[in-house]
């Protein structure tokens, strides 16, 4: 790489940091004010791309952008008023299912309106063409982003400390509780916070459009981009937000520059997980003063009544004698609910008694998955002993995993095993050789005696009735409590003689060694793997189990998964639309349950 | 027995094995119909045109047919249960469609298992036919392998010396990116490939990855980008003056589904496989594109023809085979001749790939849109390795 090459390559790098930090900016300030994790931050952000690209013929390509910009600023209002609003007083994470649901709305939202077809925008005007630079052209479109970046953090620090809106948005983003209590009417400041992020994601996804096309994809890639922007550079910290960007861009720039183009994968998230590694709060952002107040310390999880345990066990009895009166097609659909059922339970332990959020379960799940696979096709092991391999490979890489992970805390902490999933994830996608790299393995079929349906089916609810009632009984034991109690109080916890991050650590494990287990099962049912089984959307879906459920009850997330899986088969055959009616049935179930469905059950006038 | 109950009797029974005799036939199709929308939309339309006219001709063995369609989820895990539930709820004789190639062999190794004949109508796979091909499945479209082999003819006469190549990173991009390494070798031994890039799917870097390709001064560049990366890798490639110095190969380049949305920017030049339907005028595709235009009011992409030729080889096999179990169905596709709009294929016994061909050609703009000039039809079967290699690549 000659000198002048890499210069163009440095500049490349400028241009797509701009790019970056401009949707990060907006999500940091989100996250930092209102402690929502939004998921809908790449929709919106895909929102700003196609109406730029409609609005371009009309009002021309700069009129375009604050339009569109908004145009989504607006439907961040009424998200914000008309949604999250209602979930401020739910327990936090219940946010995250529904921008989660927000995400499929607008996706199909976008396919109604603006069709599958991606759409190109237009060149900007009198910024089209490119420069001379050094033996290179060199797009002058490109060359105004690079000087865009510096402009709106300047713009934006300027906000933030100069006026009085940003002094509160400063105050709030360190205590909300004493911004409350000091008459800061705390409302109307999340609505302005969450409208001024939707607003930079629409204005950064509008700038997009004469560099790449609108498509329906475009928010989830945009998402895990701008999470790990935020993370890296220290949530909440606009100036870390940009240094973030900064270094991802110019690291992948030099990255292709040199011929290693396919080390991009996931090349963000090794950087991300080497920052959090060395500096657990990111570049400039600091530690998070602990959260005070009645709100902190989620509901005692309590152990089922007699005849709460005795109605279980009727259940499980009628599990065992379903293949008696169902067809083959309900024991099919069973098998997977159970199988959820279990990678939900798995990830309870975690979430739930931990307080440990994960947002990369899918690893355990898919390396399960995998390590069976590979002993069966690959070892030529018999069927039960790959069936061991698998589980005992996630809980390998959990015990690994869990090691760095246990040392964080809060969304870093779900960052750290984000990355370690993501990282997982491109090495499984590479693979050729091991894995079958993007294609998977297949031909993971299990063998005499369990070759039928019925077998298999029983054989799964064996092992995941098993697996789930251990994992219930572990609540209740003194590892369960300690796990709670350094959850909900770590410094006591410790002062009490409880090695705090040693049970979270074996916590990690534990439900690693389950999750691998689910994965396994789930191999042998699909007599086939591929990738997709331990990606993002895997470890979003057991979240959206288990919230929807009920992080804080003990049996909530088996029925999250039940009623998801059920849900997601039904919705996807009865309507064209599923992903929208989907999502639909996410949000009413949210602001009906705040607390999960499962609570339903425990509802006194 | 008094004769009225006789007669009674005999109405009944009658009236049932009339009732068995007009049951529908039923074909389960699953696609990622919501994860590749912008080919499979025209894709479903192709087929529901197809269908209409085998049940307005009579149907099939004097039964209509019936498609029962699902969408997969856009993965394997999915798409296994989706087809589990076609197969043992909806109780159809046999499966088609799939577009992703993961998706294609989950399926496909699910046919296997359960013995149900499953056409793979999209998938590009060479492995489905080939290394994990099995008894029961069958594809229709031409493979990387062979839409590789089909350009590489026109690489080669070109006498370029310096190659770059630049592919989505995953199992079509690099299939691509190693048959044409092997093929261009073969037919020119002097060529070299100087430069790789390996984007991530859907996430090309677009000036970086242009850059580093022009820092090595190629004199041809072979690309298997499509969609949103395609149309990024273009935008910055004209800009900053790649393709100047270099002529382009883009595999898939030519398709509708990619051509069209670049618009009066789509490059001048470039050597593509494609589908130039304005400009076909053979009598089977001129029936097909005025059936299509008259049914559903807008002009058809190359998944039209796809999933039009899919359910026209699905009928052919139930009608051709002795009955509609799986294993008359794999013996009635074996050899299956079915005329599509590219004209007649034949499913070959050996491998179950279908001859059907594509379009090659170089990119042109007319009207401010991309088409397709000097292009010819390549028949699938003149691009295949030899039996012999077949015969090793398949498992036993």
């Amino acid at each position: 790489m000659s000198g002048a090459s890499a210069a163009v390559q440095f500049l490349n790098g400028l241009a797509n940091a701009s790019t970056l930090f401009l949707v990060a900016a907006g999500l940091s300030l989100i996250f930092g004010v209102t402690r929502i994790v939004n998921f809908a931050h790449g929709s919106l952000y895909m929102l700003g791309m196609y109406l730029a690209v409609a609005l371009a013929p009309i009002t021309g390509f700069w009129g375009a952008l604050p339009l569109a910009a908004l145009a989504v600023a607006l439907t961040g209002a009424l998200a914000e008023r008309l949604l999250l609003r209602r979930l401020y007083e739910a327990p936090e994470l219940m946010q995250l299912v529904a921008t989660f649901a927000l995400v499929l709305v607008i996706r199909d939202a976008a396919l109604w309106a603006w069709g599958p077809v991606d759409l190109l925008g237009p060149r900007a005007p009198g910024l089209s063409g490119a420069v001379d630079f050094l033996g290179a052209r060199f797009p002058q479109y490109d060359l105004f982003l690079i000087g865009l970046g510096p402009l709106v953090l300047a713009a934006l620090w300027w906000v933030l400390r100069r006026t009085r809106w940003g002094v509160r948005v400063r105050a709030a983003t360190q205590d909300r509780d004493m911004v409350r209590a000091l008459g800061v009417n705390a409302g109307r400041l999340y609505t302005g916070v969450f409208v001024l992020g939707a607003l930079l994601a629409g204005f950064g996804g509008a700038l997009q459009i004469p560099r790449e096309p609108a498509t329906l994809s475009m928010d989830l890639q945009t998402i895990s981009d701008a999470f790990v922007v935020v993370v890296v550079g220290g949530l909440g910290s606009i100036p870390g937000a940009f240094l973030a960007a900064l270094l991802i861009g110019e690291v992948k720039a030099f990255c292709i520059g040199l011929g290693y183009s396919e080390f991009t994968l996931a090349l963000e998230f090794v950087v991300m997980a080497v920052v959090l590694v060395l500096r657990p709060w990111g570049l400039l952002g600091q530690a998070p003063d602990a959260v005070r107040g009645a709100a902190a310390v989620p509901p005692r999880l309590v152990a089922p009544a007699p005849p709460a345990r005795a109605a279980l066990a009727a259940l499980a009895v009628a599990l065992v004698l379903v293949p008696l009166f169902a067809g083959d097609y309900a024991l099919v659909l069973l098998g997977d609910i159970l199988l959820f059922a279990l990678f939900a339970a798995s990830l309870h332990l975690l979430v739930g008694s931990g307080g440990l959020l994960s947002f990369g379960h899918a690893a355990y799940f898919g390396l399960g998955a995998y390590g069976a696979g590979l002993a069966l096709v690959k070892a030529g092991w018999p069927m039960l002993a790959a069936l061991a391999a698998g589980p005992l490979l996630a809980a390998l890489a959990a015990v690994c995993f869990g090691w760095f992970c246990v040392r964080l805390s809060g969304v870093y902490l779900a960052m750290l095993t984000l990355a370690f999933a993501q990282i997982t994830w491109s090495v499984v996608y590479q693979w050729n050789a091991v894995t079958g790299g993007s294609n998977g393995l297949i031909g993971i079929w299990p063998s005499a005696p369990w070759t039928g349906r019925i077998a298999y089916y029983e054989l799964c609810l064996f092992l995941t009735l098993v697996a789930i009632v251990l994992l219930w009984r572990v609540q209740f034991s003194p590892f369960g409590y300690a796990l709670r109690a350094g959850r909900d109080s770590p410094v006591r916890a410790a002062a009490t003689g409880i090695e705090v991050r040693a049970h979270q650590w074996a916590a990690f494990a534990g439900a690693g060694l389950l999750a691998g287990l689910a994965g396994a099962l789930y191999a042998f049912s699909k007599g086939s793997i591929s990738p997709e089984s331990l990606a993002v959307p895997r470890s979003v879906d057991g979240l959206v189990m288990l919230l929807l459920g009920g992080l804080h009850t003990l049996t909530g997330p088996a029925w999250g998964a039940a009623l998801f899986t059920w849900l997601e088969d039904t919705v996807s055959r009865g309507f064209d639309y599923w992903r929208a009616v989907l999502g639909g049935i996410m949000l009413v179930l949210v602001l009906a349950f705040p607390n999960g469905v499962s609570t339903l059950a425990r509802r006194r006038p | 027995m008094n004769p009225l109950r006789l007669l009674l009797c005999t109405l009944a029974l009658v009236s049932t094995l009339a009732h068995a005799q007009s049951r529908p036939l039923r074909i389960g199709e699953l696609n990622s119909y919501k994860t590749f929308p912008a080919f499979l939309e025209p894709y479903r339309k192709g087929w529901q045109l197809a269908l209409e006219q085998v049940n307005a001709a009579g149907g099939v063995r004097g039964r209509m047919l019936e498609v029962v369609s699902r969408e997969d989820g856009g993965n394997p895990g999915d798409a296994v249960r989706v087809a589990e539930e076609l197969i043992a709820r909806e109780q159809v004789a046999m499966l088609m469609g799939t577009f992703a190639s993961h998706v294609g062999l989950a399926v496909s190794n699910l046919a296997a298992r359960r013995k149900v004949v499953f056409l793979a109508a999209e998938p590009l796979t060479d492995k489905i036919v080939w290394e994990d091909g099995n008894r029961y499945t069958f594809r229709l479209r031409p493979s990387t392998y062979m839409q590789v082999a089909m350009l590489v003819p026109e690489a080669a006469r070109l006498h370029k010396k310096r190659w770059a190549l630049v592919y989505p990173n995953y199992e079509y991009g690099q299939s691509a990116a190693a048959s044409f390494r092997k093929l261009l070798a073969a037919a020119q031994p002097e060529a070299q490939i100087i430069a790789e890039q390996a984007p991530a799917l859907g996430k090309i870097d677009a000036g970086a990855v242009v850059q580093a390709l022009a820092d090595a001064h190629p004199d041809a560049i072979f690309s298997a980008l499509f969609a949103a990366d395609l149309q990024k890798f273009v935008r910055e490639g004209s800009l900053r003056g790649l393709f100047g110095q270099a002529v382009v190969f883009n595999l898939l380049g030519g398709e509708p589904e990619y051509l069209l949305p670049l618009k009066e920017e789509a490059p001048e030049g470039w050597w593509v496989t494609g589908y130039p339907w304005r400009q076909i005028d053979t009598p089977a595709h001129k029936a097909f594109l005025d059936a299509y235009r008259a049914r559903w009011n807008e002009e058809p992409r190359l998944g039209s023809v796809v999933g039009y030729s899919a359910l026209r080889s699905a009928a052919a096999a139930l009608a051709k085979a002795a009955s509609t179990d799986s294993e008359s169905l794999v013996r009635a596709f074996e050899g299956l001749n079915v005329d599509t709009p590219f004209g007649p294929i034949v499913y070959r016994a050996l491998d179950h790939q279908s001859t059907m061909g594509a379009f090659v050609g170089q990119l042109a703009r007319r009207d401010g849109a991309g088409v397709m000039v000097n292009w010819h039809f390549a028949e699938g079967a003149r691009y295949l390795p030899s039996d012999a290699e077949v015969r090793a690549l398949r498992p036993k």
